[in-house]
């Protein structure tokens, strides 16, 4: 089985959790025998080859076919468009990231083919415009090579995903790893609405992953429920590492927030369950991980609070301070408002670090060994947050099950799953 | 063949989402909106309409059928405080002399595990109540959740109990029959009437499933069950929760048309007669004594204490709430030895139980949490401030 997949960022060049998930579940799909060209608009060469064909796709326009990196059993290729935009940011922060990238990008932006394609304003700038380049060289792709389904991952490759069903006539599905409402609450861009609508319409498959996005694509996209199914999202194992050093300099507890810090993730809901949970309990410190356009807001909140010495920022953290962070935390906190699915307290539980996530997160429906609360709801996060604290069984209990809960939730079983979708729409 | 019929009433006192800052604040531990609302609602859909009818069948049948109720001294509270037609129903039967009230923990707890000063104290009280509403003493006991081991027929037996009703547990009977009288090997002198958990089930927790090979359940087909009794054995013993009647197995799935018309059938087609604990033990020859080394219960596969003991959770929440024993009897303050016992119903622990994660959709169709991580913190933060407010009496005695 061949299948033809848009995605739109791959490891190590990721934002979100988009490329992570495109990575985990490409890798499980080829151990369940399928086969992909994997298409994305920018490919650094760098990407984990791991038994997959990559091809970069930079100039199909003007050179079809034309691969310039393949792995060497040549089963997933991988092509590229290039392109500044990232999936899971907010438009406000696209715009500022396009004005940076204007200034480096501007002689890079020359080398497309102006004549197989033209641009209509300047390269980066306009969203739809990305989106709708992707879509012109996703037909090209379609017309020249041989699949049997159509995979597309988000909406901004949704358009590609129509063009490319258009051209070749092989069934579409496409896959909600967030939608805007996620991304931008009750203030969705009517443009990416619509894109993501239209796709859904035009797929044969809507694929889900949480029961959550599920209920989204139904009830707010209007998509008939019959065509939607949800497929949870796996976690692959860490990677092999020396263990990192941990040392801590205060006696107290710690509790983390550790994710973008935009309206999606919910920080301020962390910062007052913080001092709900300070004013009883002088035993703990707080950590809020990460940065995003609601950063400076939260300093100012928590200054307000007059709680800064027990809550601290740390920005943006990665690599071993990641790893590091979790070693240092007695608690990790998930108060997302809304979240598709949500990988980070897995990753906590992976370290063996209770966590406390809101209701509103896919990743609450596979998960038994956690403690779940509304976002919105303060008090039950500042009293999850205590209890986890000082009510040792718990934490014995989640030190018990936790990680072993965590090895269980596997791509392959997304994988396996997927190919009988696959299968059943073939056979239709 | 006899047929022993004894119902189970319980109600638990809920927990309130009390939090941590609650603490040292206040101490309104209990959800008393949810815990009306559920007894009423129980009341309406269960205890009266099911009272009426074993009262027409005792009226209609007379001394051939009659039935036992254990109800639990929590629930006798909350009908007194939120629905005392309840206890005059009750009253009525119990005036027909065909009901043998039987005795169990005033807080349907898990006392009998732990400390043998609590638990007859808890006898105790449960007596006094069933005598002044009434007017029975007790001959015949039954342990919360019919947990019984060598330990507990020996205490049960000390109280002047020589009737206990448990479990027909497979892995203490092997191949004997649960319909046979039985006697504690620890303690010869007590009776033990076994449940015959595939005859009860299957109306207490089969009858209105529609997966179920003998859905549906008709009376005739289930006294044509009873009729295949061996003719050797003495008697089923038919032990469920009452509220099976209209409230887990719902008015429309046809259950009251079921309980009216089932004994009318065995006693007059299959010549069967229905008899308290009390009388068969009276009667019946005891077959063989049966060794319990480790408490048996009535719950799950495997008929063990794991729905309330046994993960970290529940271990532990069991030891601090018995470690306030010795100083709770010290204190000698009545509303906080009150509220310590309501904290010791078993339901609370239920609630803190694992095991449904794999199994069992029963443990949460009654589970008013969301998990066991939420009832075990929520039973934690009580049992904080209970401890802070046994503290300020220790330090400033009442007398002050």
């Amino acid at each position: 089985m061949k299948v033809l997949m848009f995605g739109w960022e791959f490891p190590p060049h990721i934002s979100g959790g988009l490329g992570t998930a495109c990575y985990g579940l490409t890798k499980a799909m080829l151990r369940s025998d399928m086969e992909i060209l994997f298409v994305v608009p920018k490919l650094y060469g760098d990407e984990p080859a791991e038994g997959m064909k990559m091809i970069s796709a930079s100039g199909v326009e003007m050179h079809p076919g034309d691969e310039v990196f393949q792995s060497p059993d040549g089963k997933i290729s991988l092509f590229e468009i290039d392109s500044t935009l990232l999936p899971y940011t907010t438009e406000e922060e696209y715009l500022k990231l396009a004005k940076e990238l204007e200034k480096v990008q501007h002689v890079k932006k020359l080398q497309w083919d102006s004549k197989t394609y033209s641009f209509s304003g300047g390269y980066g700038k306009n969203l739809m415009e990305e989106v709708k380049r992707y879509a012109i060289v996703a037909s090209n792709i379609a017309k020249t090579h041989d699949f049997e389904i159509i995979h597309a991952h988000d909406w901004l490759t949704y358009l590609a995903g129509i063009e490319a069903r258009k051209i070749s006539g092989k069934p579409l599905v496409v896959h909600m790893h967030a939608t805007e409402f996620d991304r931008s609450g009750q203030h969705v861009n009517p443009a990416v609405f619509e894109i993501e609508q239209t796709g859904m319409q035009a797929a044969d498959k809507v694929v889900a992953v949480s029961h959550l996005t599920r209920d989204t694509v139904i009830k707010k996209y209007g998509i008939d429920p019959d065509k939607v199914i949800t497929v949870h999202n796996g976690v692959d194992p860490p990677a092999k590492k020396a263990p990192v050093e941990t040392i801590r300099h205060f006696p107290e507890k710690i509790v983390t927030f550790l994710g973008r810090i935009t309206f999606q993730k919910g920080p301020e809901y962390f910062i007052e369950a913080a001092h709900k949970v300070l004013q009883r309990d002088g035993n703990v410190r707080f950590v809020m991980a990460g940065s995003g356009d609601m950063l400076p807001r939260m300093i100012r909140r928590v200054a307000e609070l007059d709680m800064g010495t027990r809550f601290h920022f740390t920005g943006f953290l990665r690599g071993a301070d990641v790893d590091r962070m979790y070693g240092m935390s007695d608690a990790y906190v998930m108060p997302s408002v809304s979240e598709p699915f949500g990988i980070s307290p897995l990753e906590a539980m992976r370290s063996n670090v209770p966590v406390i996530i809101s209701k509103q997160s896919g990743v609450a429906e596979v998960l038994k060994h956690a403690l779940k609360v509304d976002y919105w709801d303060v008090d039950g996060m500042a009293d999850a947050i205590y209890g986890t604290l000082n009510y040792p069984a718990l934490r014995t209990m989640f030190r018990k099950f936790g990680k072993k809960e965590v090895e269980g939730i596997k791509w392959d079983q997304a994988a396996i799953k997927l190919k009988k979708i696959y299968q059943h729409m073939l056979h239709e | 063949m006899n047929i022993c019929l004894y119902f189970q009433v319980h109600q638990p006192y809920r927990l309130a989402a009390y939090r941590f800052f609650d603490i040292g604040d206040h101490d309104r531990y209990f959800d008393e909106y949810a815990n009306r609302f559920i007894l009423q609602q129980v009341a309406e859909k269960c205890y009266l309409p099911a009272n009426e009818v074993l009262m027409e069948l005792i009226e209609r049948y007379g001394d051939d059928f009659k039935v036992a109720f254990s109800i639990s001294g929590m629930a006798l509270e909350q009908f007194k405080a939120f629905e005392p037609k309840v206890i005059e129903s009750f009253q009525k039967l119990a005036n027909t002399g065909s009901v043998e009230f039987l005795a169990e923990t005033w807080a349907h707890s898990l006392a009998s595990l732990k400390s043998k000063k609590e638990f007859e104290a808890q006898v105790s009280m449960h007596e006094q109540a069933i005598w002044d509403l009434f007017g029975q003493k007790t001959v015949s006991f039954r342990n919360t959740e019919l947990i019984f081991s060598n330990d507990i027929a020996k205490m049960v037996n000390d109280m002047g109990y020589k009737t206990m009703l448990t479990e027909g547990a497979k892995h203490i009977l092997g191949w004997r029959s649960p319909n046979k009288l039985y006697t504690s090997a620890e303690v010869p002198a007590l009776r033990l009437l076994l449940k015959n958990f595939r005859l009860s089930d299957d109306i207490a927790f089969r009858f209105s499933n529609r997966d179920w090979k003998e859905w549906p359940l008709t009376a005739e087909k289930y006294v044509s069950w009873l009729q295949q009794v061996s003719s050797d054995d003495d008697v089923i013993n038919l032990f469920m929760d009452y509220e099976t009647f209209g409230e887990h197995q719902w008015k429309e799935t046809g259950i009251f048309d079921f309980l009216e018309a089932f004994p009318g059938l065995a006693i007059e087609q299959a010549g069967m007669r229905f008899k308290t604990p009390g009388i068969l033990a009276d009667e019946l020859k005891p077959e063989t004594e049966l060794d319990v080394p480790y408490p048996i219960s009535w719950a799950d596969e495997e008929r063990d204490l794991t729905a309330w003991l046994g993960n970290e959770l529940q271990d532990e929440a069991f030891e601090k709430l018995y470690d306030l024993e010795e100083d709770i009897y010290r204190i000698k303050d009545e509303k906080l030895l009150h509220t310590w016992r309501l904290l010791q119903t078993s339901d609370h622990f239920y609630y803190m139980c694992t095991k449904w994660f794999s199994d069992g959709d029963v443990h949460k169709y009654f589970n008013p949490y969301n998990s066991p991580y939420d009832a075990y913190i929520h039973y934690m933060n009580v049992l904080s401030d209970l401890y802070l407010r046994m503290q300020s009496k220790s330090i400033n005695p009442a007398s002050k």
